[in-house]
């Protein structure tokens, strides 16, 4: 799996070599599983708190085989993985904090209206 | 400065004069990534903040009112009063007029926007084997996805301006059909707002993609990354398509999932 890309695949011969591409289906595959899943909760279960979850986890495997693979993040340094990922905390204080504050607004909402 | 004199041991002032040849000391890629890749990737992260804020908002306001309580015992109806299930907003297919398809065609156009991702993928592979054909051959498959993807959601904008046959009547007595930014059929205005904004602002990003794909498959006809000798900027291209398909995967769960 880590040696799929690179430029050893370049030739100066002129030839080209076969393709190899079987990470990618499989990334493929998976990527097409868990949307599946995700229709099958939503058909086969109320909405809930626990719905709701269980989708947030499916979203954030899809996007780490799309970051990783797709976007062969993995196969980076570790230091350019971490300059990418650790911002990405803040995004998630942001969400926590907001939503709390609809909640917070939602709970006057007969005093609003 | 000091040179370095073979002939005598080093002190340690000698070591602390030394140009240090560190990752971090400079002089060379401590990310081991070209400057054209690490732009990107700081593009993006960029972008992602911004797609992250409107997602925020639509999480905010839509805590900020009343859920559709199933548990009341009154059927689900379109009002202002609360705010809109997704299945019941987004349930038609085109070509099938009047039938309840629950999210059916947003699950098409998810579909068609993670193959795109795959012929992408494919693209840049071919690109490392510099196989000029297989790059010709793959570009044309996203680019044509990417234009489906456009095209479904032209079809869905236009449904969901144009509503529903029956409409809903209001508060005030006057009947709604659709929406648009100032009234709302489905629900609070904010709803259709956030609905234009955020699959709006996805779908922008969907067609600067199809723009730079065309272009670079123009430049993969002409030869011009084969005499560059490399297909990095397909990769480049790539980066910024997977990330378009990465917000989708966020906006289809926070705006029709949950």
């Amino acid at each position: 799996m880590a040696n799929h890309v690179g430029t050893e695949h370049t030739t100066h011969t002129g030839e080209i070599p076969k393709p190899n591409t079987g990470w990618i289906w499989k990334t493929f595959f998976i990527l097409v599983g868990i949307t599946a899943l995700e229709f099958v909760f939503v058909f086969l279960m109320d909405p809930s708190t626990l719905r709701n979850s269980i989708f947030i986890i499916l979203t954030i495997f899809k996007a780490f085989y799309i970051v990783a693979e797709f976007m062969h993040l993995k196969h980076e340094v570790k230091a350019l993985i971490w300059t990418i990922l650790v911002p990405m905390a803040l995004l998630v204080w942001l969400l926590i904090a907001l939503i709390t504050e609809g909640s917070y607004q939602n709970s006057f909402w007969n005093v609003f209206n | 400065m000091s040179t370095i004199s073979t002939t005598q041991p080093l002190t340690s002032a000698d070591a602390a004069d030394r140009p240090r040849s560190g990752n971090w000391d400079g002089g060379n890629e401590p990310l081991k990534a070209s400057y054209g890749k690490l732009m990107m990737w700081f593009f993006l992260l960029s972008d992602a903040f911004t797609f992250a804020a409107f997602l925020t908002t639509y999480g905010l306001i839509r805590h900020r009112y009343p859920a559709f309580d199933a548990a009341a015992g009154k059927a689900f109806e379109f009002t202002t009063a609360y705010w809109p299930i997704p299945d019941k907003v987004f349930n038609a297919f085109p070509g099938l007029h009047g039938m309840d398809v629950p999210l059916g065609f947003v699950a098409l156009m998810t579909m068609i926007l993670i193959f795109s991702s795959v012929t992408m993928v494919l693209a840049v592979e071919a690109g490392h084997r510099m196989d000029k054909k297989d790059v010709q051959k793959w570009l044309l498959w996203t680019i044509l996805f990417g234009a489906t993807f456009l095209a479904s959601q032209a079809w869905e904008w236009s449904h969901f301006i144009k509503g529903t046959e029956t409409g809903t009547k209001m508060l005030d007595g006057t009947t709604v059909y659709g929406a648009n930014l100032a009234v709302n059929q489905y629900g609070p205005v904010l709803f259709a707002d956030l609905f234009f904004f955020i699959t709006g602002f996805h779908g922008t990003h969907v067609f600067s993609g199809v723009c730079l794909l065309v272009w670079s498959f123009i430049a993969t006809t002409n030869g011009t990354f084969e005499k560059r000798g490399h297909y990095e900027m397909v990769e480049k291209i790539g980066l910024y398509w997977h990330f378009v398909d990465l917000v989708w995967v966020f906006v289809f769960t926070f705006f029709y999932l949950v």
